[in-house]
């Protein structure tokens, strides 16, 4: 490729429309959302990329309908997102729920803002690490990205539609205002170097059909309709024919699968940015906008000859603990640097030993400088 | 259409999933009238189960749809029409019919009823009206008539009742309609009416909920219930009411109440906006 050809693809791109970009690049053909601050240039942007690949937006009455029909498109066979920011993630919690019990593939963008409540609508923060985990009731799963550069936001948006497709679920996109309205110069992918992956379709026989019967991989085909199959779709626990039951051997089976299909999957889930841990002393993990903070911290950390390392979980959740453990191995000190009241640091706290950890937190509307990360690593030096 | 559909009797079997009965509504229950009438439409137009899609709520109502021997969504509580929306976006080809209940479709479903008229994408709705919420064991709904007793109105119900029909019509729905279980052929006619209309159908199916609150008001049995329509019907349409006791104590017209066959269903209208613009380029 000439220098020429290279920069042709290069544009200065915003994280939101960087964001809405790798979906349509992806094959997501439909997007349901409700406006929110910081998040609503994804919705602008796939309003006008939408039409242009024969795909449908529509924006809807509120979240939760916004979500519903993101399940309902994907149900009936169309790659399928939204985006939101803290209040209406909230709304969508019920049916991410849904998503995860019916194995609707979906991918929701969460451009994180203070909370709770409306909180700070302009302001960064990574209050919703959790709510992503845990926001919806019951027993779960949760697959939760979180990119940390305009670039990133591109291919973890890819590969999010890549794993709702491969593992039949919700996928969760979280980064937090900065990124979102962060302007860079990206490449753009061309199209064609892109991996995609669809969902596998039911091509199984009609006669004795089970629509929740799974393989190997645990993953059931999805039936399409029309193709008929005509199943049966239910937010109720289900057995293998897909009608409810309270059988407590067939309801454990049932959540027991959701469980360990994503467990069974951990080598194309997990991802993790390591840098210069393999001789630390103090490790930083940060994600999202302090991870870049950390980043330039290390280096002047490094040119000063303390052996400091960094750790940055891709993945959120589920958390990539065995790649923390060995970047974690030779580390006294670990600092957790989140812009929030301590979220994974519960998490880092779990695995590592609360008496290794040190926070490093901001929950003011304000990110965290790498001075800050500095200071904090002087203290625990 | 296909004749050979129409040419053979109809027969309530072929579309139910058998291997689910018995089903799980209580005897004399309204909601099984309004499936038959459902399937017996389905029928007429001509149907195939293969492209029918039934997405319901949740309740007793929403419960029905399991059992119809097609492609088969039991969502959750209120959402089904932002289901049906986003599936029938996705799958215009689809014919999408939404079963739902009074608290499911105007109570926490409200929102979505109102919008879902506004925007005239082709869904019928087909709302069980027993005003009650039967499923949870009989709380108010906001259809149950004045001075109604449920569980959670211990002193008779005070609040006022939501004119389904007229909220959907004001909301814009092109085509609006309801009718009582105990003229299952007139129902059947109606609910026709509504898939065959090209844009947003909700119809409004006089239910009852014979089991809790039948029982809760004193209301006679289950066919006394069911009989006891008639005489809550608009007269004109009901000129002979046969039990002095009317189930609902305000006459609520019946059949088609709103019929606008000129505004543009929204999927295909959105649709062409996108054919507009490609061809200006
Ligand atoms: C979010 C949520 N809230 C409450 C419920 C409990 N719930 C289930 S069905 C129902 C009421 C159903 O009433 P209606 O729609 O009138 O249906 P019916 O059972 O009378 O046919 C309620 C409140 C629920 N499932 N989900
Ligand atoms: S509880 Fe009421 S609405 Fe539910 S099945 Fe029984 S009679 Fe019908
Ligand atoms: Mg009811």
């Amino acid at each position: 490729m000439s220098k020429t050809e290279a920069n042709a693809n290069r544009h200065n791109v915003q994280g939101n429309h960087a964001c809405a970009l790798a979906a349509i690049a992806a094959g997501c053909r439909f997007y349901a959302g409700y406006p929110i601050t910081p998040s609503s240039e994804v919705a602008e942007r796939m309003s006008l990329e939408l039409p242009k690949v024969g795909g449908v937006f529509i924006q809807m009455e509120d979240e939760i309908a916004s979500m519903g029909a993101v399940l309902g498109a994907s149900m009936g066979g169309l790659k399928a997102m939204t985006a939101t920011s803290g209040p209406g993630f909230s709304l969508k919690q019920e049916h991410i729920g849904y998503g995860i019990l019916a194995e609707t593939p979906s991918v929701v963008i969460n451009v994180m803002r203070g909370g709770p409540s409306t909180g700070m609508p302009t302001r960064p923060s990574q209050g919703d690490v959790m709510q992503a985990r845990w926001g919806t009731h019951g027993d779960h799963t949760a697959i939760v990205l979180a990119p940390a550069s305009v670039a990133e936001v591109y291919t973890e948006t890819v590969r999010a539609f890549n794993l709702a497709e491969q593992l039949r679920s919700p996928v969760i996109v979280l980064f937090d205002e900065i990124i979102g309205h962060l302007v860079e110069t990206i490449q753009l992918p061309a199209p064609e170097s892109l991996q995609l992956i669809e969902r596998k379709w039911a091509d199984a026989p009609k006669e004795g059909y089970l629509p929740y019967a799974a393989g190997d991989d645990m993953i059931p085909p999805m039936p399409r309709p029309g193709d008929g199959y005509r199943s049966h779709t239910t937010g109720l626990t289900h057995d293998e024919s897909g009608f409810p039951t309270q059988d407590p051997a067939k309801a454990e089976a049932m959540l027991a699968r959701l469980i360990n299909k994503v467990e069974r999957h951990r080598d194309v889930v997990d991802a993790a940015d390591m840098m210069a841990t393999e001789d630390a002393d103090i490790l930083v993990v940060a994600y999202g906008t302090p991870a870049r903070a950390a980043r330039r911290a290390v280096k002047e950390a490094r040119e000063q000859g303390i052996k400091l390392g960094l750790f940055r979980p891709i993945t959120l959740w589920p958390f990539p603990e065995r790649a923390f453990l060995a970047a974690a191995k030779s580390a006294k000190r670990i600092i957790v640097a989140e812009m929030n009241a301590g979220q994974l640091l519960l998490e880092i706290e779990r695995i590592a030993g609360r008496e290794r950890v040190s926070p490093l937190l901001r929950f003011d509307g304000e990110h965290i400088a790498p001075d800050e990360i500095l200071d904090a690593v002087g203290k625990a030096a | 259409m296909t004749d050979a559909k129409q040419q053979t009797p109809f027969d309530v079997l072929q579309y139910l999933r058998q291997e689910l009965m018995p089903h799980f509504l209580c005897p004399g229950c309204g909601h099984g009238i309004a499936l038959r009438a459902l399937l017996w439409a389905v029928h007429e137009l001509g149907i195939e189960k293969d492209n029918l899609a039934i997405v319901s709520g949740i309740g007793c109502a929403g419960r029905t749809g399991a059992y119809i021997d097609a492609n088969t969504f039991h969502t959750t509580h209120g959402r089904p029409l932002a289901f049906a929306t986003g599936l029938k976006l996705a799958r215009p080809d689809l014919e999408v019919i939404v079963i739902t209940g009074d608290g499911d479709c105007l109570a926490i479903g409200g929102n979505h009823l109102i919008h879902a008229a506004r925007r005239n994408l082709d869904i019928t709705c087909l709302m069980l009206n027993n005003e009650v919420y039967g499923m949870t064991g009989g709380q108010v709904s906001p259809t149950t008539s004045e001075d109604r007793y449920t569980t959670t109105t211990p002193l008779g119900n005070t609040e006022a009742v939501f004119d389904a029909c007229k909220l959907a019509e004001g909301a814009g729905a092109t085509f609006v309609g309801r009718e009582v279980t105990v003229q299952t052929p007139t129902l059947k006619n109606l609910i026709l009416g509504g898939i065959a209309h090209d844009g947003f159908a909700f119809i409004e199916v006089i239910s009852d909920c014979t089991e809790i609150y039948g029982r809760k008001n004193d209301l006679g049995s289950s066919a006394e219930m069911i009989l006891s329509q008639k005489s809550a019907m608009r007269p004109e349409t009901f000129e002979n009411n046969i039990i002095d006791r009317p189930f609902r104590p305000n006459a609520l017209p019946t059949g088609v109440l709103a019929h606008d066959k000129t505004r543009p269903e929204y999927g295909a209208a959105y649709r062409a906006s996108i054919k507009a613009q490609q061809t200006k380029k």
